[in-house]
């Protein structure tokens, strides 16, 4: 993936409307076939990103590359190779499936054979392949998320902006969707996706926290939680937890240790290292059966750290 | 320009159209009722104007003269009054708009002087209708003047000359003089200008409104695509609706066609370009459905029906406002229709209003082709 020139580039990217600043500079890249994530409140400008991305908005100032086409000079190079979901799923509700799937991919100049193969493709991805006459006013909002990214891909895009397609779907449809995103990124396409889903960003490649226009941070979800806590996090099952925890705070691996519930938590640098030396404390205590597993930290811990630490005292968020 | 986003568009829409009740019915049935108020409502005819009489004679001639007013088909007598306060009173109850006064000595005079007046008072308040009132009035006074001058000089036993002079006039066009045959051709422009723009007023809202312009935008769709990928069902609609007050017009006010059917067709379809594109623009202006079609309402029903010279002859507004109807491109479209509804002329004949048609239709398609941003703000 490095070798390659970044499917997206962004650089200095900002947005000013009037007196607020709702993008505030920010830069990125994204290779191809990864899934980026946006994550953060609604607000911070992960829509209006998006939208300067599409070419829907024109930004204050910043330079936007995608496929190496530059968004300001050819817009409409840039048209043909995006496909792009909008918040509100642009369905029209009058229509019947086939005929929105028929409108958009006509809309992007497929025809005949093509057109039909395409179409078959999104029904059966979307499920619909039993209901195409169904007026899209009919279906349950799982399915129209799944029409919506069918629409959205009909003409085999490159790049694929997905603005909140999940806000409003029940979970068993959000992690069917994420199922064919994550297809569709095992087939190259790269894929921008905004969400305030924190449970979402396992899903993504890498994810971006965005917070008041702002990058806060950019890593994969991973990195992120050990970045942010500054080690990881283990729980230790034993006998006799309170015991354990005056024997392991000592212990010069351990940085930090706390009861929760029937078991500690540990923050150590390295799971694997620190869980020989708990066990051995502990034997050597007279603690019995210590079971230790490094457990995740959850995203919505890492981005409460990581934003508070923007705001400030005074910080509000948006 | 690809023609194959361009029938997608137009695809879609005709299928909104069709599925959405509200613009079914301001498409096909508004035509209808339409035409039926106005060609029913809006006439200039005066006839059957009420009317009262005071005769303070009573003499056989006196009332041989308010018997020519009772055989007259533009006046219903509604009562006989026995005093002025009684016109007055007649006058302000509404009970009538004109009252004959015909004065004591009536017949004296003319068997005298040959000279006799007849006073006829009007309510002008309609003082269109006064006028119009007043003339008839004359009229009937005065054949009944040459009648009652013509028997005087044969029982003086002189030769019955027939009135000297006469104008033998002949009416063209509209032999009957019937207002309605030269209102209903501009009837039709009316009614295309509002249904055409308030249609199209929609469009474009109606994305903004539903969220599915964002989607579109990010489409390759050109502004010109969008632009007639969006009118094209329209304009079919607006030959649909043409059609039905064509129909109207013929069959049931009985207006006569002397024209040929290809020209009504092409200038016709040479106004529904700058009508439909009128709304379109409002549409892509405004983005909002109610605000744009109030906005279309507005800039087609006021101007044209004062200013287009369907109703209001334009020779009689002062120069001022006849400039201002060079503007209104309705008005054309309204010489056009009266001359080949009535006169039957030829695309030839017709060349100044169609090329002024033309001018129009090039500024409007270069302005709204243009119009379209391909941006959200």
């Amino acid at each position: 993936m490095s070798e390659q020139p970044p499917m997206i580039r962004v650089e200095g990217l900002r947005k000013q409307f009037g007196d607020f600043l709702a993008v505030a500079g920010i830069s990125f890249e994204v290779a191809q076939g990864e899934i980026l994530g946006f994550l953060g409140p609604n607000g911070a400008g992960k829509s209006t990103t998006i939208r300067m991305l599409c070419g829907l908005l024109k930004p204050t100032a910043g330079r936007i590359h995608i496929d190496g086409v530059d968004v300001a000079a050819d817009p409409d190079a840039l048209r043909k190779r995006i496909g792009y979901m909008s918040q509100k799923f642009s369905l029209y509700q009058d229509l019947t499936v086939r005929e929105n799937l028929r409108f958009y991919g006509g809309v992007y100049g497929l025809r005949g054979a093509a057109l039909e193969s395409r179409i078959g493709y999104a029904l059966e991805m979307s499920g619909l392949t039993a209901h195409p006459e169904t007026l899209v006013s009919a279906l349950a909002g799982g399915w129209k998320q799944r029409l919506a990214l069918g629409c959205a891909i009909l003409h085999r895009p490159r790049i694929l902006f997905l603005d909140e397609p999940t806000s409003g779907v029940d979970p068993l449809s959000r992690r069917r969707f994420w199922d064919l995103i994550h297809d569709l990124s095992t087939e190259g396409v790269t894929i921008l996706v905004s969400t305030h889903h924190m449970d979402e960003a396992q899903y993504c490649n890498r994810i971006a926290l965005i917070d008041r226009g702002s990058i806060v941070a950019l890593d994969t979800p991973g990195q992120l939680k050990r970045r942010s806590l500054g080690g990881e996090l283990v729980r230790i099952e034993c006998a006799s937890p309170d015991r354990a925890m005056q024997a392991l705070a000592a212990l010069a691996q351990v940085r930090d240790v706390a009861v929760f519930g029937n078991s500690l938590h540990a923050l150590v640098d390295n799971a694997a290292d620190a869980a020989a030396a708990i066990v051995e404390r502990l034997r050597t205590r007279g603690i019995a059966a210590a079971r230790v597993t490094q457990i995740d930290a959850t995203l919505e811990d890492v981005f409460v750290r990581l934003v508070s630490a923007n705001h400030g005292p005074a910080g509000t968020g948006a | 320009m690809r023609i194959r986003r361009v029938s997608a568009i137009a695809l879609k829409e005709l299928l909104q159209v069709w599925r959405d009740p509200r613009s079914l019915m301001l498409a096909l049935l508004m035509p209808v009722m339409q035409m039926l108020l106005l060609g029913y409502g809006v006439n200039l005819d005066i006839s059957h104007v009420p009317t009262c009489t005071y005769d303070e004679e009573g003499s056989q001639l006196s009332q041989a003269l308010i018997a020519r007013f009772q055989a007259s088909r533009y006046f219903d007598l509604v009562a006989g009054l026995d005093s002025q306060r009684q016109i007055r009173h007649a006058m302000d109850g509404g009970l009538c708009k004109l009252v004959i006064v015909i004065p004591a000595g009536f017949s004296r005079q003319i068997s005298e002087f040959h000279h006799a007046s007849v006073q006829a008072i009007v309510d002008a308040t309609d003082d269109n209708t006064a006028t119009i009132a007043t003339a008839y009035a004359s009229a009937v006074v005065q054949g009944f003047s040459n009648e009652v001058q013509m028997r005087y000089e044969a029982l003086r036993g002189g030769t019955v000359v027939a009135q000297p002079l006469a104008v033998q006039s002949r009416v063209w066009f509209n032999e009957d003089l019937d207002s309605r045959d030269f209102i209903i051709p501009g009837v039709v422009a009316l009614v295309l200008a509002l249904v055409g723009a308030q249609l199209t007023s929609l469009t474009i809202a109606r994305e903004w409104e539903r969220g599915t312009m964002e989607l579109l935008l990010s489409t390759p769709v050109t502004p010109l695509e969008m632009m007639i990928g969006k009118l094209l069902p329209y304009f079919v609609i607006g030959l649909v609706d043409a059609g039905i007050c064509l129909a109207f017009a013929l069959l049931l006010f009985h207006v006569p066609f002397r024209g040929a059917f290809a020209t009504l067709l092409l200038t016709t379809s040479l106004f529904l370009v700058v009508v439909l594109n009128i709304g379109y623009l409002l549409s892509v202006l405004i983005r909002n459905q109610l605000g744009a079609s109030q906005i279309a309402m507005f800039v087609t029903i006021m101007p044209i029906s004062l200013l287009s010279g369907y109703t209001f002859p334009i020779d009689q507004m002062p120069a001022a406002i006849r400039a201002v109807t060079y503007v209104i491109y309705a008005r054309y479209f309204v010489t056009i229709l009266k001359a080949v509804f009535l006169k039957g002329s030829g695309i030839g004949a017709l060349w100044g209003p169609v090329s002024a048609l033309i001018l129009y239709d090039i500024l409007v398609v270069w302005i709204a082709g243009r119009a379209f941003r391909k941006r959200i703000a």
